[in-house]
């Protein structure tokens, strides 16, 4: 658990208007409540973890973002607008791009119908392939994107890993300036993941401001510039990643408290405390 | 055996990587691309060897063009459906409303004719009587398919009982209009040319299919249309996370099938000049042995229209040619059904090999 100076860039990068802010967000299935007013903000050029237990509704509230969802109630500024967004057109065009768990990509089309799917570019009333694959091998090059053979193949013939980066790449393709990540690593071996972590700095060095869903603390804790922590329905802590231990993030995960939280700094890691976050 | 190929470097450092290098990733593509598009490639080869084969055993009767010609007509028809439900399997559906659809697109196109025609009956009427019947023959099929595709991406109830339902109510629709027996009263012009006419050696019948076909596979291939076909048969869910509007495609998708059925109710009125009641009660199953046979996937996300065509032409060549051969027909329908298995086990293991990565 190495805690760098790197804590201090998120204290300089605000500088005006954060990207998006969440104010008050209400989302209710039926009788359950699911987010209970969240509160939540993201600059530029930041990844933010959105960490959480089971059923604490960190799903929703990306879907809230994304447009699946519409909200029941609170505030949504993009750049300091109010913006309300009723469907995944209307984040796309904001500059949202979310990239699922389950990647959303097409198994029998490949790299570039993939990247450009819904948004294809035509020549009259016809595809224009070339334009599209050159800009798909662009793109891909731009993020190291190196071990995907042929932009022609099909998804399906595609490493886990492989997939993941297709599906962040199709996200940024659009000058996106959000970027949300369900649980990218989850599904993923070591190399495999170490490729998709480095892609998710990458992208916060372009600039990009990136929420990242996860369940693996130890990914988190590389990649996160900020950890917000949602517990049922929740925002018990939103914390700059140096000022928090995962032992912490846990406590707050589970019981929505950290006494070690409120000491100053870095709470000390014991052997015995740091053992559980496995 | 081992031919050795002329490799012009000498010093070879490690011949297992130069050979496998060298070869393989070509191979590997081109075992991608044909698997990719396996079916059809495959399919139209039995197609080749089925033709040979008949071809060898009577080659002046079977070559002649007036079987030829006959195979095609036959096949027109069919193939216009076919295109339509190329689609329709491509998003992972199905429909088998499209027999009893031609019947009543045919009834309304004649009811429409008979309404507007100056005597009793049709058949002496004018083009402009046949345009407008053909015409709202077209519609009626196209409106069945908007009906149709409305229940299935608004209610969600699955395409398989909806077009069900479907097959049996068009069917039935039809004979309330005519009382259960067939109209007859098909203009004699309408007979005359596109039923049965031909422009120079082209039936007209064959030259409508194909152009229907172009078109059906240039919508399919090279158009938003047809990628969102694609993209919906193969992730529905990914597809509307994207953006794209699945239920007000999969509407779109079922309104083409109707209205190509529909026209092929107008083609069959032209060439038999009836109704043809009850001609058409295994249509479906013949038109979805053609696209599946083509190498579209019953599964969703792969399909050609070309494999749809060489899918139509399998049964009508092999129907053909063992009449010509002397063998009876009835054994059609054993040969194709082994080969419609065959095809869609073939299926399965690409997809078992893909889903291996």
């Amino acid at each position: 658990m190495t805690q760098t100076a790197s804590d201090t860039a998120p204290a300089g990068a605000p500088s005006g208007t954060p990207l998006l802010q969440l104010e008050g967000i209400r989302k209710r299935f039926g009788a359950v409540e699911v987010l209970r007013g969240v509160d939540l903000t993201l600059r530029s050029g930041q990844v933010t973890a959105l960490v959480g237990d089971n059923g604490a509704g960190k799903s929703t509230l990306i879907k809230a973002v994304a447009g699946i969802y519409t909200i029941d109630d609170g505030r949504m500024l993009w750049e300091g607008r109010h913006v309300t967004v009723h469907n995944p057109k209307d984040a796309a065009a904001l500059g949202i791009e979310v990239v699922y768990q389950d990647l959303a990509l097409a198994d029998n089309l490949d790299v570039v119908q993939n990247m450009f799917l819904g948004r294809e570019r035509r020549r009259g009333l016809l595809l224009d392939e070339d334009s599209m694959e050159k800009s798909a091998g662009e793109t891909l090059a731009s993020l190291q994107v190196t071990t995907v053979r042929s932009v022609r193949q099909p998804v399906a013939s595609l490493s886990g890993g492989q997939r993941q980066s297709v599906a962040v790449a199709k996200a940024v393709m659009w000058n996106s300036k959000l970027v949300i990540l369900d649980e990218p690593t989850a599904a993923l071996g070591v190399s495999q993941t170490r490729q998709v972590l480095d892609l998710v700095k990458r992208l916060g060095e372009r600039g990009l401001a990136v929420l990242i869903v996860s369940h693996n603390l130890n990914d988190v804790f590389e990649v996160a510039d900020r950890i917000a922590v949602l517990r049922l329905g929740e925002m018990v802590a939103d914390v700059a990643r140096g000022d928090v231990d995962s032992q912490s993030v846990v406590e707050l995960m589970t019981t929505g408290r950290s006494d070690r939280l409120t000491a100053d700094g870095p709470a000390p890691t014991s052997s015995a405390a740091s053992r559980e976050d496995a | 055996m081992i031919t050795t190929p002329s490799t012009p470097s000498a010093t070879a450092p490690d011949p297992g990587a130069t050979g496998g290098g060298g070869s393989r990733p070509g191979l590997a593509r081109l075992r991608g691309r044909v698997f990719s598009s396996s079916s059809p490639a495959w399919i139209f080869l039995v197609l080749v060897v089925i033709v040979a084969v008949f071809s060898v055993i009577k080659p002046h009767q079977f070559l002649s063009s007036f079987d030829i010609k006959s195979i095609f007509i036959n096949a027109s028809v069919d193939l216009v459906m076919a295109v339509g439900m190329t689609f329709v399997i491509v998003t992972a559906g199905i429909d088998l409303s499209v027999g009893s659809v031609l019947v009543f697109s045919g009834v309304v196109a004649v009811k429409v004719m008979e309404a507007l025609a100056s005597g009793a009956t049709a058949v002496s009427a004018g083009w402009g009587v046949i345009l407008v019947g053909l015409l709202a023959g077209m519609a009626a099929g196209a409106a069945w398919g908007v009906a149709q595709g409305a229940v299935i991406a608004k209610a969600k109830v699955p395409p398989f009982i909806v077009t069900l339902g479907g097959f049996g109510a068009a069917l039935g629709l039809s004979q309330v209009l005519t009382n259960g027996v067939d109209a007859s009263d098909v203009p004699a012009k309408l007979g005359n040319t596109i039923g049965n006419g031909s422009l120079g050696p082209f039936p007209w019948l064959v030259i409508i299919a194909l152009v229907v076909a172009v078109i059906g596979a240039g919508v399919l291939q090279s158009t938003r249309f047809g990628r969102y076909t694609f993209a919906i048969g193969s992730n529905a869910e990914g597809a509307r996370r994207t953006g794209i509007n699945v239920d007000r495609h999969l509407l779109k998708v079922y309104a083409v099938v109707g209205l190509l059925s529909g026209l092929a109710g107008d083609l069959s009125l032209a060439h038999f000049t009836t109704t043809t009641l009850a001609s058409h009660n295994n249509d479906n199953l013949t038109v979805i042995t053609a696209v599946i046979l083509g190498g579209t996937s019953l599964f969703g996300g792969v399909g050609s229209m070309f494999g749809t065509v060489v899918g139509v032409l399998i049964p009508v060549v092999l129907d053909a040619g063992l009449v010509i051969v002397g063998v009876q027909t009835f054994w059609q329908g054993v040969a194709v059904g082994v080969v419609l298995v065959l095809a869609v086990y073939a299926d399965q293991l690409r997809r078992k090999n893909n889903s291996r990565r």
